[in-house]
């Protein structure tokens, strides 16, 4: 109960003097650099990260991504099926002295809302949701049909000063330039922006007057941007940084032997996974044994996706390719997290199962295959891609591995074949932000739809009514227990039953520090500095 | 001569704009910048959002229409990723990569020139072949493992020179530099080594060769028999001689030095031109990539065309050759 500890949840709980006298400050190295310093730019990973130390959201993950903790906000409920109640804290300052009330709130959610010229914002939260201000620490955010995901929806708008001044132009006048150069980066949360020199460093400095749960260990905190991993980890090694994020799995047997380096790493909510083409009777991949065009695809039949699924030994892939560092999957969130299905477990390697389903459903001589998969966006994913290869080429169904970079592999994989999926067999990855299995149902499972945005990610267009059902009815019950279980009802019939997806590993990661600090490993791959912890 | 500058201009012109068509055209077969920048929470109606606020929904060639009009404007277009111009953001981080170009080429000519000369002197000794032995390395290893393991040995073997980044930044004269502390200094030392190898390689190679040539001259001969001391000879009638060539090719040199320290700068997290350009190319950041190498093609078309031009004035045949063809 670390993490409970770290947060002090109990009310107004004090935490535990252990700052020392002298300034304390980290360096922190750190792969990927964030596109701005504007919180409604980018819904972005590296900057959600870094901009939430700098603004507060009405309510935040736990690491662990196990619990919900107030923020800007003391408390959240449902008064009635379609309105919530957000009670804030009185005297949140921001780093300007000026007072968090609700009207900034409101303010933030509307720029969030209508941001435009920016890289994906935060509509997909904002959406058919109304805030109104009550007084000034209340305000109701109504929708038209009950949404049970409000809590989720909120762990992610930040919340910024309703007078930030700009530059002027659209976006209530206030560009991402002015966020970049600090004038208009004023936040509430534990650190103040100090400076951003792009290319190399971010620099947050501890804001005095923060009296919220999140521990404030430094003084300083820098952020360099080190992107090849050879140097990050050299320098670590070098005295150069005090942490570092994203350990490559190669580098983790060495550094555990060196003792002035410590390692923290924990499971993230991002599954590795494999979509197979369900919607052409002519897949453009999928081929006799010899390389010949097919004029059927046998992966529109469940049992040889089953088949696929079992002939690939995924305790062998953890183990070999992964260095140990991830967990076996059959579902779409590790342990611990909401709306899991308790049944099921990764499918167990059978090559004689498989052999026999193979035969059952009429394919027993088997077929050719290529598995595509990117080569620079999750741990080790071309040579995942490789292993697996070997495995169904082995088991009688020859594939070919392509692997290509990330810029030219998901533009293919989504829409390369006149603006459909251009491949048969991907391997992909999904991180669940909401904390819960809703949104990789709704975006890798359900139907492929546009005008209901559902299935935007589907690439195989897996496609079955009774899981768009179980969906569609668990977003609008408002009950957690009952909406658990249908999100885990929908995963078993989607995964269990159809095998819409194959689901290979839970990725575990990693991150570095000298020896007498450690990191608070964090489901959601945030590298946030408040997470790096002196030991005592 | 100015009807040879006028048709040297026209040319440069030529070449800029059929480069701007290739660069643009390059660049958009490479992937679709929304599927890299967007979140994966997005929706279909939101990357098509996304697809307009970017221009990339209309076809080819009104964008290039769009972006040819905006260039002759000045405004290279705005970056996808830090929505900020392009043209600025590389400007921005212009100094940093010509500071270590610079120091690299001081690197380059101080040891190797001299190296060079005394191999060239000297070429049976053992001194001199180990000389010669070193430079094939240093033609022939790879920047970025060299990188990686000077960092090994310096950074975390010895702990004698930082292993990323640069240093504490002043202002001076206006440009941010970062050289004049010890500091910012130490930090620049690595990567610019690294840089400076190849280049140190090949003017060891030229002033080698250079001497050899030189030392059999007859005004050689003649100031030996002269009497002149050795050092004089050797500094300035030697030197004076082997240096031109040096110059020559340094100098075209130091252009891909600045354009394209791409993997000096990656592996030493270095802020300059070349790990934005990167960057961006692992973004499919698409303005700046059009950007950079737009800048790149006038760079190294106004050093052809200064080039021409000198030649020109040094050999009127050059001059006579182009009027009459």
């Amino acid at each position: 109960m670390k993490s409970l500890r770290r947060l002090g949840l109990a009310a107004g709980a004090v935490l535990m003097l252990s700052t020392p006298l002298q300034a304390a400050d980290i360096v922190i190295g750190i792969r990927s650099e964030p596109s701005s310093i504007d919180p409604y730019f980018h819904n972005l990973g590296p900057n959600n990260a870094m901009l939430g130390q700098i603004f507060d959201r009405l309510n935040d993950w736990t690491p662990k991504m196990d619990k919900m903790f107030g923020r800007a906000a003391k408390s959240w409920k449902a008064i009635n099926e379609t309105t919530w109640e957000y009670k804030l804290h009185k005297g949140i300052k921001f780093h300007d002295g000026s007072d968090l009330t609700a009207d900034d709130v409101i303010f933030s959610y509307d720029r969030a809302a209508n941001y435009t010229g920016g890289n994906s914002s935060f509509r997909t939260y904002t959406k058919g949701k109304t805030l109104k201000k009550i007084d000034d620490y209340t305000i109701h955010i109504t929708t038209e049909k009950p949404y049970p995901l409000m809590p989720n929806d909120t762990t992610t708008v930040m919340i910024m000063s309703s007078e930030a001044k700009g530059t002027g132009g659209k976006n209530k006048g206030i560009s991402a330039k002015d966020f970049n150069n600090g004038l208009a980066a004023i936040g509430s949360g534990p650190y103040k922006f100090v400076e951003w020199k792009k290319g190399d460093r971010i620099v947050l400095e501890k804001f005095a007057g923060y009296k919220g749960p999140i521990e404030q260990p430094w003084d300083k905190i820098t952020f360099k941007f080190i992107k090849a991993e050879p140097a990050r980890v050299a320098a670590l090694l070098a005295g150069d940084v005090d942490a570092i994020d994203n350990v490559p799995t190669s580098d983790i047997e060495r550094l555990k032997k060196n003792a002035k380096v410590t390692l923290s790493s924990g499971v993230s909510n991002r599954v590795i996974y494999l979509h197979m083409d369900q919607f052409r009777d002519k897949s453009p991949f999928v081929t006799t044994k010899d390389g010949k065009p097919l004029d059927k695809n046998p992966l529109k039949n469940p049992k040889v996706r089953k088949a696929i699924s079992m002939m690939i030994n995924r305790e062998a892939i953890v183990e070999r390719v992964m260095e140990g560092v991830a967990i076996p999957a059959g579902q779409l969130l590790p342990e611990g997290f909401f709306g899991r299905s308790k049944k099921l477990s990764f499918e167990k390697y059978d090559p004689k199962g498989a052999k026999k389903l193979l035969e059952e459903a009429g394919w027993g001589d088997g077929f050719g295959l290529t598995i595509h998969g990117p080569n620079d966006r999750y741990i080790n994913d071309a040579k995942i891609c490789e292993a697996i290869g070997q495995m169904l080429s082995a088991q009688g169904i020859p594939t070919k591995v392509v692997t290509m970079p990330k810029n030219v592999y998901f533009k293919r994989a989504s829409k390369g074949a006149k603006g459909l999926p251009e491949f048969s067999f991907v391997l992909v990855g999904w991180g669940s932000g909401t904390g819960e299995p809703s949104s990789p149902l709704k975006s890798l499972l359900a139907t492929h739809d546009k005008s209901k945005g559902m299935g935007a990610s589907n690439r195989g267009r897996h496609s079955d009514p009774k899981v768009d059902g179980l969906i569609n009815e668990a977003l609008a019950t408002v009950d957690d227990v009952k909406r658990g279980k249908l999100l885990a009802q929908a995963t078993e019939l989607a995964i269990g039953e159809n095998q819409g997806i194959i689901p290979l590993h839970y990725q575990v990661n990693t991150w570095a520090t000298r020896k007498g600090l450690k990191f608070n490993p964090r489901a959601d791959e945030r590298t946030t500095g408040h997470d790096y912890i002196p030991v005592k | 001569m100015s009807v040879f500058i006028i048709r040297r201009l026209l040319q440069s012109g030529v070449v800029v704009i059929i480069m701007s068509f290739i660069v643009f055209s390059g660049v958009f077969l490479i992937g679709d910048p929304v599927e890299i920048l967007v979140s994966d929470d997005a929706d279909q109606e939101e990357r098509e959002e996304m697809i307009k606020s970017m221009g990339l929904d209309k076809p080819f060639l009104v964008q290039y229409g769009i972006f040819v009009s905006k260039a002759l404007k000045g405004n290279l277009g705005e970056s996808f990723v830090f929505n900020e111009p392009a043209l600025l953001l590389i400007l921005d981080r212009m100094p940093a990569t010509m500071e270590l170009a610079v120091v690299s080429l001081m690197i380059a000519i101080i040891f190797g020139i001299p190296l060079g000369v005394w191999a060239g002197l000297k070429p049976e000794s053992w001194a001199s072949k180990s000389i010669m032995t070193g430079s094939i390395l240093g033609f022939s290893l790879p920047t970025f493992w060299v990188g990686i393991m000077m960092i090994l040995f310096f950074a975390v073997m010895l702990g004698w020179l930082p292993s990323t980044g640069r240093g504490d930044v002043q202002v001076i004269l206006g440009m941010p530099i970062s050289i004049f502390s010890w500091d910012g200094f130490s930090h620049v030392l690595m990567p610019a080594v690294n840089l400076a190898l190849f280049k140190l390689s090949m003017v060891i190679r030229l002033a080698r060769a250079g001497t050899r040539e030189v030392l059999h001259q007859d005004y050689i001969k003649f100031a030996k028999a002269k009497g002149l001391q050795e050092s004089r000879i050797i500094l300035v009638h030697v030197m004076k001689n082997i240096l031109i060539p040096v110059v020559t090719v340094l100098g075209l040199e130091f252009g891909g030095l600045v354009a394209f320290s791409v993997v000096t700068e990656t592996v030493f997290a270095w802020p300059g031109m070349g790990k934005l350009l990167i960057d961006s190319i692992g973004l499919l950041d698409r303005p700046i990539i059009v950007a950079y190498l737009m800048i790149i093609v006038f760079l190294f078309v106004f050093i052809n065309l200064v080039v021409d031009i000198l030649y020109s004035i040094l050999d009127p045949r050059v001059r006579l050759q182009d009027v009459k063809s």
